[in-house]
């Protein structure tokens, strides 16, 4: 029996994890472009978390510019994260999840002739569009609570590749406050990164409200070793909503200036910026109907 | 699944080439698998009940590994599959999860496995106390916000209301998401903290003492003072000449009730400091407290004034005990008609402690309650009604994670459960706000047939052989076997 599992979800999307990946891909086109394509990835995709880990330690530390990795995945994350090494600790890691949807989304349009394709890891989603085909996207304003307040369509002439959300109610530490950043940017490496780093800027330093801890007391070989990461936020004042967030727009801003991101949308205590063009408020529509994804809690 | 034993109790996960060093309450970086006080576990996994070989209902602590449980041949109805962890299908008309078939008494049964989405539940909660709590209708809150209300006093219990759907999803979205967050950490047997508007705060836990306004309640009473005289009074007789009950509510005097005065019994003199109700009973002779029978008393003689002289005799034996038997004293009157505190004869500590024996443990229950709609019934068969046509002429047996559940009469399958009985964790939530418990159909295949099930897509029970995702527990002490025949 092989680690992976790969199956189709439905009708339509293929559904592949191993370990901690978990990838929901959905490729248009024609019937047999559509299995040539699924083909690729899951090919592509039975030795990604092997590559992964062969070179787990340094893919953890903090990027060397000058000693690049070898797999293609963990150069893609290394890539991405490098325009940030002079702003802020990061290490590889920080792009790991658009890296992994990035190299399956490549892997499926060299191998057959799609017309769209996205490939979701867990809320962090490379995504082609070619023609007049479009994409509505969700945006979540908690991650642990995925409900959608709002959508925006996307289409080729968005040059979106990539999108990507962070925050400390997420799966991943963070060093920040924000409830949720959500990054478009030209792949997912990159909207992955960008939305760690957005989401990091989002902060109220020394704030006694904000509850923080060692990454490493929480899980001992975090990338992010003794740096303190959110774990609650206590009420914020009108005032201090507005700071933090200052801050992540600027940081946002600058990224979007230098052409790093196209997008971003900010969210903290109920209160949501967005800034560059594809998630203006323009874009946005609200969004009814609910989620269907099942939580359970662990006891404590 | 195997760990590798590390110092303090952090585990090094061996699921996947990522080898996570997990410590203790954290999951690993998938989220799937979790340190359990050091023990791996899958966070979702698919419960199974096991019924051990000598079943006298005892809970048999689960160890087995892995390798254990490979190529184990399952005996047919030993196992019960249940929906815990199971998942759900959508859209509504794909069949269950699962649909699975074993032998019991050599029929063919099938159960229906299933994780239901409630939108339509709530729990009803017993509080086992006689302090008020608040008045009926009252809102109870959680976390600021509305989940419930106070509803009827029941014989030493105050029962409330939680949830519904219209905390669940009329009201504000902070409204929902707590009262979703309540329910389900009461379900998954946690506390929870409820303050009633114009009450008082409970901590509810479903199976513990109710903790009320910070202190813990120990023992329903079982009766009132008055009450407790009328229960007891002949078994007294002879034993002492005057017994008072006291009690924050009413307190009781033996010689003056009329359950004395029909044994016969004559005035002692002996006088309450409180406000005389009727002959023998008395309000409010001290403040609320921790101390005798719920009041602030250390000192039962506090209560008790100067004995009348012409009535009360030297050598007069009082017996003073609280309504629940957590405190008593004895007294014998000197030459100067003063209460002496001697030790208590035998006798009289056997009623004391039958006193104590009638009240019970104070508890706090928690019943989930809920209606399963048309489209969970959808995934039994591609006619829902007949299912609960079904359910209603006790032919398909419905259990809630193997517990047993009392369905409504009526329309539709509205079901209670008491949630101490299912295992722990058993149940989820959606975002929606809803809340996700499992549900099993249990009937005969023939009968499933009948009623248009999915039998194109019934799996044999040995099906469920591995242990990959799955957990085994012992079915919980004191349930009903879940799979019966309705012969």
């Amino acid at each position: 029996m092989t680690r992976a599992a790969v199956c189709m979800l439905d009708e339509r999307r293929l559904h592949m994890q191993d370990g901690p990946i978990d990838l929901i891909v959905e490729a248009r086109g024609t019937s047999g472009s559509i299995q040539a394509a699924y083909a690729a990835a899951a090919t592509r995709f039975s030795t990604v978390l092997d590559e992964l880990c062969s070179e787990l330690s340094l893919i953890r530390s903090e990027v060397a510019k000058h000693r690049p990795p070898e797999g293609h995945i963990a150069h893609r994350m290394w890539s991405a994260v490098l325009p940030f090494t002079l702003r802020c600790f990061i290490t590889p890691m920080a792009a790991v999840a658009g890296s992994v949807a990035d190299e399956i989304l490549e892997a499926m349009a060299a191998a057959a002739g799609i017309t769209s394709a996205s490939v979701n890891n867990g809320g962090d989603i490379a995504l082609r569009l070619t023609g007049k085909e479009t994409v509505r996207i969700g945006l979540v304003d908690r991650p642990d609570r995925p409900s959608l307040f709002a959508s925006a369509t996307l289409s080729a002439a968005d040059s979106v590749g990539g999108i990507a959300t962070s925050g400390w109610r997420g799966r991943s530490f963070s060093l920040g406050i924000a409830d949720a950043v959500t990054v478009l940017a030209r792949n997912a490496a990159m909207a992955d990164a960008a939305a760690t780093f957005i989401a990091n800027a989002v902060d109220l330093p020394g704030h006694p409200g904000v509850h923080r801890v060692p990454a490493a007391s929480l899980q001992p070989e975090s990338d992010l070793r003794d740096m303190l990461v959110t774990r609650g936020v206590g009420p914020l004042s009108p005032d201090d909503v507005i700071r933090a967030l200052d801050a992540g727009v600027a940081a946002a801003e600058t990224m979007i200036a230098t052409g790093l991101i196209v997008s971003a949308a900010l969210h903290l205590a109920g209160t949501t910026r967005t800034t560059g063009n594809a998630v203006s408020s323009a874009h946005l529509a609200a969004v009814k109907g609910p989620a269907i994804a099942i939580n359970r809690r662990l006891s404590p | 699944m195997s760990e590798a034993a590390t110092d303090d109790e952090k585990i090094r996960c061996d699921a996947c080439p990522v080898l996570c060093y997990i410590r203790p309450g954290m999951a690993g970086a998938c989220d799937r698998y979790a340190n359990d006080a050091g023990k791996l576990i899958r966070v979702d996994p698919h419960i199974l009940l096991e019924r051990t070989v000598e079943d006298n209902g005892a809970l048999v602590p689960f160890a087995a590994s892995r390798e254990s449980w490979d190529g184990r041949v399952v005996a047919d109805s030993n196992t019960f599959v249940t929906a815990i962890g199971a998942g759900t299908t959508y859209p509504d008309y794909k069949p269950a999860p699962f649909i699975v078939s074993s032998k019991v008494d050599g029929i063919d049964m099938v159960t229906v496995v299933t994780e239901g989405i409630f939108s339509y539940c709530g729990i009803k909660l017993k509080i086992d106390t006689d302090r008020h709590l608040g008045p009926e209708q009252a809102t109870v809150r959680a976390d600021g916000e509305p989940v419930g209300h106070v509803t009827t006093i029941e014989y030493g219990s105050q029962m409330l209301s939680l949830g519904g759907v219209h905390h669940l999803t009329g009201g504000g979205k902070k409204e929902g998401r707590v009262t979703c967050d309540t329910l389900l950490a009461l379900c998954n047997k946690q506390p929870v903290e409820l303050t009633i508007d114009d009450g008082a705060t409970v901590i509810a836990q479903a199976g513990k003492p109710p903790v009320i306004n910070g202190i813990i309640e120990e023992r329903m009473r079982v009766g009132c003072g008055s009450a407790t005289i009328g229960m007891f009074a002949k078994q007294w007789l002879g034993l002492a000449d005057d017994v008072v009950v006291v009690d924050d509510h009413i307190t009781g005097v033996l010689s003056e009730h009329q359950a004395g005065k029909y044994l016969g019994i004559p005035h002692t003199g002996l006088k309450i400091k409180g406000r005389r109700s009727t002959p023998g009973r008395y309000f409010k002779v001290a403040e609320p407290g921790t101390g005798w029978g719920g009041t602030n008393l250390i000192d039962p003689l506090a209560i008790l004034g100067p004995f009348d002289r012409k009535v009360a005799w030297p050598g007069q034996r009082i017996l003073m005990v609280s309504t629940t038997g957590e405190h008593s004293a004895h007294f014998v009157l000197d030459d100067d008609l003063k209460p002496v505190e001697t030790a208590m004869p035998l006798p009289l500590v056997a009623v004391v402690e039958r006193i104590k024996e009638n009240c019970e443990p104070a508890l706090t229950t928690v019943l989930f309650m809920a209606g399963a709609g048309g489209s969970l019934r959808a995934g039994v068969t591609e006619n829902p009604v007949r299912l609960t046509h079904s359910v209603k002429n006790a032919l398909t047996h419905v259990t809630c994670g193997g517990a047993p559940v009392y369905v409504w009469p009526g329309g539709g399958i509205t079901f209670m459960v008491d949630v101490t009985r299912l295992p722990d964790g058993a149940f989820g939530y959606v975002p929606t706000p809803a809340l996700v418990a499992p549900i099993e159909f249990t009937l005969s295949l023939e009968d499933y047939s009948a009623l248009g099930g999915y039998v194109g897509e019934v799996l044999p029970v040995e099906a469920f052989r591995g242990t990959e995702g799955r957990r085994r527990l012992p079915r919980g002490a004191g349930n009903p076997w879940p799979l019966k025949s309705a012969l």
